[in-house]
């Protein structure tokens, strides 16, 4: 009994990475074929992008907030406490703002498009788009994706800055530094393959939240539970995706740009 | 009683002893609009549909009875191509979809009316964009959709609706405007599913006046999804006056010979014929039906 069980439970994880290959596949061919729904992307450029800018920022501030004080804590021991925006910068610009900015991100919209495609799907609306010869993936899926790797490019540099004034705070107000050296070590210490790698990242990230949201509102099943589930399963996914993601890039860009 | 305009003598006389027909424009040796040849369906269990086997020829209407839950719905959107055939193969206007490419089927699709079975309207749009969808996407100027989208709202009784949300509409005004949606292209064959379902008498017959009106004005094809006798028989033995702008009744002893039955139980087709076939079948499955 057990043994047919792992055996369903992995053919079911074949057919969903098959499944979830294909439709990200086409997803990503739309992405420059026409036509392309521009008031579709405008329209979720809006919600992805302008409606997350409060979550990103704030989360942004308050984590360059708190590297400024652990990393604080222990330079002290060494004397280097100079060196602190040195620190948060780096940290900020290479990982945590891109990753961060990706999971916050995921958080509000993976769910959102989850379930609003998810009800969608089980009030018969994308069956009935089909029927009206429109195609549900490109029509509301490319635009998504086309919208999310666009904002999350941009929200991760807000979530960046704010990630650096956060430590600033600290620093001055705070741990009572001088905020000049903090901005001169953070600039000084910055190179461009510091800064292409945060911001390579988002891409990646922002192709992964709505590809997987979308993904799981379309595939719904069972009603109002099925798009709960699809739900849960969106943002799981896609933030485990965008951590398991970012190793395999940051692998590879230290590789290309070797510090 | 006048007669339907438009609408000539029988041109298939119906056995001795049988009521007299009336019916659209009839096109007896037409290549079918749609055919299905012994399509069969499962999913994850037993066949939902086995060997189905049936056609709809031009200005034909055919009305697909059986009890809830016998794969009517399910037959209705493997009819353009929203679900795939596991065996056998479909034609929709001369093409075989049982296995064509989505991206084939959209330009396809758009040549057919749909109606599902709660209206399926998008809550999010409007009646007017509910409506026009199809002409927003063809990006058709403002001023022609707003035109067009009024006229169908018209023909369906709901003018006054035009800039409302779905939310706002009872059952029965959601399955009109569902109606206009599908019909606004005038499109080649129309497919019903249970448009009369869950709703009041009066409204049932509103419904139903919309589609005899869709029959006798336009003549489109269409295959009805219906549990409900009351509302095949309605198809079966009334017209749609112009003149008059309203259902009525066939005088007595006649009925329309484009509109046709089919019946399934449990998967299968056991039932295809007229009105005449229908009421005098043998079948006890058919005779339970009816009684």
């Amino acid at each position: 009994m057990a043994i047919i069980s792992i055996d369903r439970t992995a053919k079911q994880l074949v057919l969903t990475v098959q499944e979830y290959s294909l439709f990200a596949w086409r997803a990503f061919q739309n992405l420059y074929r026409p036509p392309i729904y521009w008031t579709d992307f405008l329209i979720q450029s809006d919600v992805i992008g302008f409606g997350s800018i409060s979550i990103v920022l704030l989360s942004g501030f308050f984590t360059g907030g708190v590297l400024a004080l652990q990393s604080a804590a222990t330079l002290s021991a060494f004397g280097a406490t100079a060196v602190t925006g040195r620190f948060v910068a780096i940290t900020m610009i290479r990982e945590l703002g891109p990753v961060l900015t990706g999971v916050m991100v995921s958080g509000r919209n993976a769910s959102s498009m989850a379930s609003e495609l998810g009800s969608m799907v089980v009030t018969e609306q994308i069956d009935a788009m089909r029927a009206l010869g429109v195609d549900p993936i490109r029509k509301l899926v490319t635009p998504r994706i086309f919208a999310c790797i666009t904002m999350l490019f941009f929200l991760t540099i807000v979530a960046d800055a704010f990630g650096i004034m956060g430590g600033a705070f600290v620093t001055v107000f705070m741990n009572h530094q001088d905020g000049l050296q903090y901005f001169s070590m953070a600039w000084e210490s910055l190179r461009y393959p510091d800064i292409l790698q945060g911001l390579v990242k988002p891409l990646f990230s922002g192709y992964i939240i709505a590809s997987i949201g979308c993904f799981y509102g379309l595939r719904t099943t069972g009603g109002t539970q099925g798009v709960g589930r699809a739900t849960i399963q969106a943002v799981v996914w896609s933030s485990v995706f965008i951590i398991v993601a970012d190793f395999f890039l940051t692998q590879i860009l230290l590789a290309i740009f070797p510090t | 009683m006048s007669l339907p305009p438009n609408l000539p003598q029988n041109a298939f006389p119906d056995p001795p002893g049988s009521v007299a027909s009336l019916g659209p424009v009839a096109i007896p040796h037409a290549s079918p609009v749609l055919a299905f040849n012994y399509v069969t369906l499962a999913f994850d269990g037993p066949p939902v549909l086995k060997n189905i086997s049936f056609s709809v020829a031009p200005g034909e209407t055919r009305v697909l009875l059986g009890p809830a839950g016998v794969g009517k719905s399910v037959l209705l959107k493997l009819a353009n191509g929203l679900i795939r055939p596991d065996k056998g193969s479909i034609q929709l206007f001369g093409e075989e979809i049982s296995n064509m490419p989505e991206e084939q089927l959209f330009p396809l699709r758009t040549r057919i009316g749909m109606v599902f079975q709660e209206g399926a309207l998008f809550d999010s749009l409007t009646v007017r964009d509910n409506v026009g969808y199809q002409l927003i996407q063809e990006n058709v100027p403002d001023d022609e959709i707003d035109a067009r989208v009024r006229q169908i709202l018209s023909f369906v009784g709901l003018e006054r609706t035009f800039a409302f949300y779905p939310s706002s509409l009872s059952g029965g005004m959601k399955r009109r405007v569902a109606i206009a949606r599908a019909a606004i292209r005038q499109p080649e064959l129309m497919l019903y599913d249970s448009p009369t379902g869950g709703l009041d008498p009066v409204t049932s017959t509103t419904i139903i006046e919309l589609i005899v009106k869709e029959r006798d004005v336009h003549q489109t094809p269409a295959v009805l999804v219906t549990h409900r006798l009351q509302d095949a028989f309605t198809m079966c033995t009334h017209y749609y006056d112009q003149e008059k702008a309203a259902m009525l009744p066939l005088p007595e002893g006649q009925t329309n010979s484009n509109t046709t039955f089919l019946m399934l139980d449990e998967g299968r087709l056991i039932f295809d014929g007229t009105i005449h076939d229908l009421v005098h079948s043998k079948d006890p499955f058919v005779r339970e039906f009816l009684e």
